[in-house]
């Protein structure tokens, strides 16, 4: 069968952000890294060139830059009485394969989470009493201010434009008031604002809040990173998410890492090479490395030291599963790890539109926009709402590509004259307030293996199996009343607010923010890795990504995954490489 | 660097695939050590489609779906409609391609019918659905109107099929007809403002009627100018016809 290679000190499975961060310190540590990837090089001059990269139908509608579905999707159902069925096409969420993963699609919303986020089991109970009923939620194993120093790392790797709000203590006017204390202020500025994000700062300041620039992996200027990498300037061409950067101008591996991390003698990528399983010592408590399949359909067995998964969140979890790395979670007797604590992102929308103000929503970016963050986490105090948690709500200006965005007026019908005359008369006087809001984790969201459905190799499909509960419609709901009261003081013609009513659906677009499955935490019988992101059962093992999150709080995750791999790297290169074994004792 | 090592562009130029330094091991792999690969003329630009008639659609076909999209989109006032900005032949080259073939989709069973929150769950492909839906429209509608097909209805009647369909009134056979109507009227607003190559929005007419200034890439001189109307035409990705010479 699989034919067997010479040892690797490290195998990264996927080469995306997380892959790409640690194998630039792995190599600076004199390590010998191997990463697996997959899917193709892709690179800009030759993939996002700005000459076609503006190309709606191809990258979004067509897909090209995401995981193809034929090989590899999910099952889905919205809870346990129900048949999953196969994801046949993408929709609620866009992962990717090739160099680079869902980094190079991403907006560049570069958020940290607030310090309650981090312990929000214990910070709730504390403050509300129990939790509601089937409530998994947990706290992480590491504080905020633990990771400050990373997430500071993260964010002048990337070169984030943004406004600190508050430094070392000290509230900053014009940033985000509630965000945790940082050590120093943004390495770029905020971006250059346009009308839309403008006249929403100056309603929601109107109504008693305090908008900030929202924080942007979108370049405000050129930039040179620690690594002397260099960034271009954003031309706010409005392509950001589902696309690449042709500009060099928003942060990916290729635009911060790779330039350097590529050229280094003790790297190799493989790429058309996709990981099947990591394999376990016949105690199960060691990994003896992966074994993979190449583009000819041919078997490796790579032998390595140390395994780290890499890959975007869903594939962690199924990568884990089909290894019999951590036991499996039941929901039925909410014993297990892996798989446990799935969860989402809620989002809503109001629409705005005008009669007499030319907004161009054309010229945007990715991460483009003010926001308010009273209703997050805990910024408010939830008694008697019924519900915990909370999320920022922002008026973006991402885009104006028009097949996928052309809002009209509540009551227009979907073809016809009158549809198009709406689509006409509003397209360049429209804009589009967003709340973003947190899923807490429940005990029957979660994910396994589906007993029915395979991937291109044979092997057993992920099986999602999440609804929203009624903590996330309360809390979206309320997020979407203060949106509409703000949407009104920008004194609109009329607001459309589209709320998120009823059951999940796997069909419309929401976001790319899939969490949980291998959380994070201080206990082995609810966590699959420990606060180092370390395996519970094979200690050589460590997971990336989101699926470390016990919950999903209510911003984009990106900051935080690379505030926690680079939190991981300082353990395992200034701990674990020194004794290898657990980091935490179970 | 498996885009070098297929390149046709490259095997016909004779040009070897010099950026990729392979390790021994293991030999069929793509390893890339040591350097960014790069190599000249490898950009991954995109296809026009070729012009001309009718690939995927018969003439009747055809008939049906160019009176269908010129009701979703008609032509009025306002400007062209989606017929007039060739959607009919944007849906055509869509379904004769990969899109058409579901390539990129999950088509492996069980097949089983699932709630609306789990998606499409049809065995059928994009280009096999609409063979099968169109025929089986204008069965229905020669059954309820004197054996007449869909394109030689009164625009009245045609709205007020469209409108069924949209409803979920139609069953095509086993077929849902509001799944037929919803991609129908998917593709044709994709047909009708993605980029000219693609074969709709033709010359750019309707990004020049809702304003959208096209494949334009830096805006930096009109991000501050809040509220003014931008000046400049769109621009497509092979430019604009003032671009080039009439040769």
């Amino acid at each position: 069968m699989a034919r067997k290679l010479p040892s690797i000190d490290v195998a990264l499975v996927g080469f995306g952000w997380t892959a790409a961060m640690l194998a630039q310190e792995f190599t600076d540590a004199g390590l010998n890294v191997l990463a697996l990837e997959r899917g193709v090089w892709r690179d800009t001059p030759t993939d996002f060139a700005p000459t076609f990269i503006q190309d709606e139908l191809r990258y979004y509608f067509r897909h090209e830059l995401f995981q193809e579905a034929s090989r590899e999707t999910l099952t889905f159902r919205n809870n346990g009485g129900e048949t999953a069925l196969p994801m046949r096409h993408l929709g609620s969420f866009l992962p990717a394969t090739g160099v680079g993963g869902a980094g190079i699609h991403w907006n560049g919303q570069t958020w940290r989470f607030l310090p309650t986020d981090f312990v929000a089991k214990s910070h709730n109970e504390q403050r509300y009493g129990k939790l509601a009923e089937g409530m998994t939620v947990q706290d992480w194993g590491v504080t905020y201010d633990e990771l400050e120093p990373y997430y500071d790392r993260f964010e002048y790797l990337c070169g984030i434009s943004g406004k600190a709000g508050n430094l070392n203590g000290t509230k900053q006017p014009g940033g985000n008031p509630f965000e945790g204390p940082r050590k120093r202020d943004f390495p770029n500025p905020p971006m250059d604002m346009t009308y839309a994000p403008m006249l929403f700062a100056k309603a929601a300041q109107e109504t008693g809040h305090a908008p900030f620039p929202c924080p942007s992996a979108n370049m405000s200027r050129a930039y040179t990173n620690p690594l002397g990498v260099q960034l271009g300037p954003c031309t706010y061409c409005g392509f950001c998410e589902k696309y690449a950067c042709g500009n060099y101008s928003k942060a990916s591996p290729q635009t911060t890492i790779l330039p350097v991390l590529m050229r280094k003698p003790n790297f190799e990528l493989r790429t058309q090479c996709e990981v099947l399983k990591v394999n376990l010592d016949n105690t199960g408590k060691k990994a003896t490395g992966i074994t993979y399949v190449d583009a000819q359909g041919e078997e490796w067995e790579q032998p390595a030291d140390l395994v780290i998964l890499c890959a975007f969140a869903l594939h962690n979890v199924r990568l884990m599963l089909l290894s019999g790395l951590g036991q499996p979670y039941d929901p039925e007797t909410n014993t297990g790890v892996v798989g446990r604590n799935y969860a989402y992102q809620i989002t809503s929308a109001v629409d705005v539109f005008f009669d007499d103000k030319l907004t161009n929503t054309f010229i945007g970016a990715g991460s483009l926009g003010m926001g308010i963050d009273e209703y997050n986490g805990d910024n408010f105090d939830h008694t008697g709402l019924g519900f915990i948690g909370g999320g920022y709500i922002a008026l973006w200006t991402t885009n104006g590509r028009p097949i996928e965005t052309h809002p009209v007026p509540e009551g227009t019908p979907k073809w016809g004259s009158k549809w198009k005359k709406a689509v006409v008369d509003n397209y360049l006087k429209q804009c589009s307030i967003s709340t973003h809001g947190a899923v807490m984790s429940h005990r029957g969201n979660y994910l396994d293996l589906d007993p029915f459905y395979r991937d291109v190799h044979g092997r057993p499909l992920v099986r999602m199996t999440f609804d929203f509960t009624d903590n996330e419609h309360r809390m979206s709901d309320y997020l979407t009343d203060r949106a509409a009261e703000i949407a009104r003081a920008m004194q609109p013609r009329e607001i459309k607010v589209s709320r998120r009513k009823g059951s999940y659906s796997i069909v419309p677009y929401q976001t790319t923010h899939n969490t949980g499955g291998a959380i994070m935490g201080d206990d082995p019988k609810t966590s699959a890795v420990n606060r180092y992101l370390q395996s519970w059962q094979a200690h050589n093992v460590f997971v990336m990504g989101a699926c470390a999150f016990p919950q999903n709080p209510g911003y984009n995750p990106t900051g935080t995954v690379g505030a926690l791999t680079y939190w991981a790297a300082d353990a395992i290169r200034n701990q674990y490489l020194k004794s290898p074994g657990p980091l935490v004792q179970a | 660097m498996e885009k070098i090592a297929l390149s046709r562009r490259q095997i016909l130029a004779g040009g070897a695939a010099a950026a990729v330094v392979a390790t021994e091991r293991p030999a069929s792999a793509h390893s890339i050590k040591g350097e960014v690969p790069w190599a000249p003329s490898q950009a991954d630009a995109p296809h026009a489609i070729d012009p001309g008639g009718y690939i995927f659609f018969t003439p009747q076909e055809a008939a049906l779906i160019e009176a269908a999209v010129a009701r979703l989109i008609p032509a009025d006032d306002l400007g062209p409609g989606a017929k007039e900005l060739g959607v009919p032949t944007f849906l055509d080259r869509q379904l004769a391609g990969e899109y058409g073939r579901a390539e990129r989709w999950y088509m492996l069973g069980p097949w089983r019918q699932g709630s609306d929150n789990q998606g499409y769950q049809s065995r059928l492909t994009p280009a096999q659905l609409y063979r099968y839906a169109i025929k089986q429209l204008d069965a229905h509608v020669s059954s309820i109107k004197d054996g007449r097909r869909f394109a030689n209805l009164a625009t009245e009647d045609q709205d007020a099929l469209l409108s069924d369909l949209e409803a979920g009134k139609v069953d095509l056979g086993g077929v849902s007809g509001k799944a037929f109507f919803d991609l129908l009227l998917q593709n044709t607003i994709e047909g009708f403002f993605a980029d000219p190559i693609y074969g709709g929005n033709r010359n750019m007419e309707a990004w020049r009627m809702i304003g959208f200034p096209g494949a334009r890439y830096d805006y930096r001189d009109f991000v501050a100018k809040h509220g003014e109307r931008f000046p400049l035409p769109p621009v497509g990705l092979q430019g604009r016809p003032a671009w080039s010479s009439k040769g």
